[in-house]
């Protein structure tokens, strides 16, 4: 298979290049390939964008999202590897849950589909799940996902036998008992629209207590959708001083704040909650500077039987597959806040690098991961036309600019929009 | 007249919509007051209360307002906690409306419901107040209250003390006090003050006496005693001793100014007995100011313009 006359990101700049693919990887990188292709020429090339955090929902939740699904989404928004969190019913603590994920990626087929466990039994912060066990079965990471191991010892612990199988701990950073039931960021409009909020601190203090545990055991430590300022600046801090700690945040946080959630939009109902401007802006700064390493869209498809309901029994939860490349590049590379390289970097070198996965680059030898985009063709977002069965987005009827035109997974096409 | 087809908040009615609500609700009021208490004007219509928050006053000032005036009233209580929901609230309204319902009044714990009531049914929707959203109904009552003594609002101080946090009570008086010219000062201790407030147009006080200094009118807001057991302060004696309104606390408001509560109040606590009942206090005649000002709700939302 040949891409021609694409525009490709490469580490060291954007070039035309023609890209040949033999037995999944790339075997050639040419300005001029001999032999049929795929004509590229209007769409940029980036390595196969990565998805270190999304909610597939299988098994257990299939009226909101299964492998399926959740896989066409994947590829419609131009990844081609993603990682699922273990939230399932049952919870993936286990290797025959591990097992059933990886097989059923298999069998569908179209992107790479990397499970990662639960950190304890049942996220129930009790015993440590067979971390072990699960990472042989595929497992790529551990995760308590959607809240933090409250005790502090079992999490010291979690990470140290997590390394002894060279997995991260990804945190989901939120203390309990500062959120207490709060569903919007506190602060304006928690007020305006009487909903219960939670302040940063609650963010905050997970972030700062896994930077502390990762200094003092010498791990890295990866943490999870980012939200806040001071958040950020707490990992910077970190960095600074060499703890290895990584970070991720998602196109909301960089695109939306606590307005959205001013009319009571459950859409926009999401943990970490939405939170101000002063937020949004030291997100977009963190990803500059490289205190913040990677985009996720942790897609949370719900059912509209989820959402449609009162404000504080709405599912948090974002469907993103979809619109995260869009809005990535909408918000940071069309600004101007990162270059074409850097936004290929936040979306697929670096969740590549931290989770130790294949790809992530375009190089000769690299698997055949590759995603096509019109830079300049603008569209608007409607949830109608996802591919995911979680229609949840606030989203809806925004403007964006970037759209994926294909997707190739290991040489093979997995996804081509179809041309009017 | 209301233009819109429900009442979720006074921050959606414009400063003529509050006007003409309480100009009708004064009407009410005086015949209320000559204790009549059979007039036609919801006659063949029905009105629910749908209630999935205890409450006694509220509900049954809003079925009297409804009988006096003719309608049919039914009560639907729906026990909620978030384990055991049962049917959903978009599906209760789809309901409601099927059997023809003209009006239906809510009260709801989560903020934002009575909006998203109101985006389902064809029925006109009132907020009885919802979580720490709004409670228009019962600022209207107050303003109605203010309005009799006053005649105007404009250029009038209202202080306001006690649980601001969680009171959708004070944030619809800020809206409707500030749309009638008002000035709003608010004080609590700073576990039960939210942000933006001031933004929302609210003078932010740090002391009680500072709060009072030359009101026209204090309101006092209930205290629950589980925000004690939350940790917000830690006793309902030391509230009462440093944030409550006693007669030492009065003085500092101009002499007759208005002493309210929107009930049922904790003797002791937020005001002293002394203040619930001297002679400032309104509090009983709010309790009629809410029946008229209701009646005006009802009528004003259900009236039929004949060109």
């Amino acid at each position: 298979m040949i891409l021609k006359h694409a525009d490709v990101v490469t580490g060291g700049g954007v070039k035309r290049l023609d890209i040949r693919a033999e037995n999944g990887r790339i075997a050639e990188l040419a300005p001029e390939i001999e032999g049929e292709g795929i004509d590229c020429r209007g769409l940029t090339v980036f390595p196969g964008l990565i998805d270190m955090h999304v909610h597939l929902r299988e098994p257990g939740f299939e009226k909101k999202e299964n492998i399926e699904s959740g896989a066409r989404a994947a590829v419609k928004g131009g990844f081609s590897q993603i990682c699922c969190m273990p939230n399932t019913e049952p919870v993936a603590d286990n290797k025959v849950v591990v097992s059933y994920i990886v097989n059923r990626a298999r069998e569908v087929g179209l992107c790479k589909i990397h499970p990662i466990g639960a950190i304890t039994v049942g996220q129930r912060g009790e015993n440590l799940a067979a971390i072990g066990a699960m990472k042989a079965a595929g497992a790529v990471a551990i995760s308590e996902d959607g809240k933090s191991v409250v005790k502090t010892s079992l999490m010291a612990n979690a990470m140290q036998y997590a390394a002894d199988f060279g997995l991260k701990c990804l945190c989901h950073c939120e203390d309990a008992s500062l959120v207490d039931g709060g569903v919007v960021h506190e602060g304006y409009y928690s007020t305006f629209t009487g909903l219960k909020g939670s302040i940063r601190a609650a963010e905050d203090i997970i972030i700062a207590r896994e930077i502390c545990l990762a200094e003092s055991l010498g791990l890295p430590v990866h943490i999870c959708h980012v939200s806040t300022y001071s958040g950020v600046q707490l990992i910077r801090e970190a960095k600074a001083r060499g703890v290895r700690v990584t970070a991720e945040t998602c196109p909301h946080y960089f695109t939306l704040t606590d307005a959205a959630i001013a009319e009571f939009d459950t859409n926009a109902k999401v943990n970490p909650p939405l939170r101000e401007e002063r937020d949004r802006l030291a997100v977009i700064e963190g990803l500059r500077d490289g205190t913040i390493d990677c985009i996720a869209s942790d897609h949370a498809p719900h059912h509209e039987d989820d959402k449609n309901v009162e404000f504080n029994y709405a599912a948090f939860g974002i469907s993103g597959l979809e619109t995260s490349f869009a809005l990535s590049y909408t918000q940071l590379a069309a600004s101007g806040a990162l270059t074409l390289p850097a936004l290929a970097e936040k979306m697929s070198g670096a969740p590549a690098r931290i989770l130790g996965l294949e790809g992530g680059k375009i190089e000769v030898g690299a698997p055949a991961d590759l995603t096509a985009a019109d830079l300049n063709e603008t569209w608007t977002v409607d949830p109608k036309e996802f591919a995911s069965k979680g229609k949840n987005t606030p989203f809806a009827g925004r403007e964006v600019r970037g759209r994926v035109k294909l997707t190739v997974v290991d040489g093979a096409v997995k996804y081509e929009e179809k041309r009017a | 007249m209301i233009h819109s087809k429900d009442i979720v908040g006074l921050y959606e009615l414009s400063a003529e919509e509050i006007d003409e609500l309480l100009t009708q609700g004064l009407a009410m009021k005086k015949l209320l007051r000559q204790n009549i208490k059979k007039l036609p004007h919801l006659m063949g219509k029905s009105v629910t209360t749908l209630f999935y928050e205890n409450s006694t006053r509220t509900r049954c000032s809003f079925e009297l307002a409804a009988k006096y005036m003719g309608a049919h009233v039914v009560n639907l209580s729906v026990a909620t906690s978030s384990v055991q929901k049962g049917e959903t609230l978009v599906d209760t309204g789809k309901t409601l409306d099927a059997m023809r319902n003209d009006v239906i009044v809510i009260r709801h714990p989560v903020g934002g419901a009575p909006k998203l009531l109101a985006r389902t049914v064809k029925a006109h929707v009132v907020n009885a107040g919802d979580g720490m959203n709004e409670h228009p109904s019962q600022a209207l009552l107050d303003m109605l209250t203010m309005r009799e003594h006053w005649g105007s609002l404009k250029g009038k101080t209202v202080a306001i003390l006690g649980d601001i946090r969680h009171s959708r009570v004070a944030k619809s008086n800020l809206y409707g006090l500030t749309k009638l010219g008002a000035k709003v000062r608010m004080f609590a201790p700073r576990t039960l003050m939210p942000q933006g407030l001031d933004t929302m147009g609210a003078e932010i006080c740090s002391s009680r006496e500072e709060a009072v200094e030359g009101a026209d009118a204090v309101m006092g807001l209930r205290i629950q005693l589980e925000r004690q057991h939350a940790g917000n302060f830690p006793s309902l004696g030391e509230y009462a001793r440093f944030y409550g309104v006693n007669d030492e606390i009065l003085k500092y408001a101009k002499k007759d100014a208005l002493v309210m509560h929107p009930g049922p109040v904790n003797r002791g606590v937020e005001l002293t007995s002394a203040v619930i009942d001297g002679e400032n206090s309104v509090i009983e005649d709010q309790v009629l100011s809410g029946i008229a000002v209701r009646m005006s709700i009802l009528f004003l939302l259900t009236k039929e313009e004949i060109a």
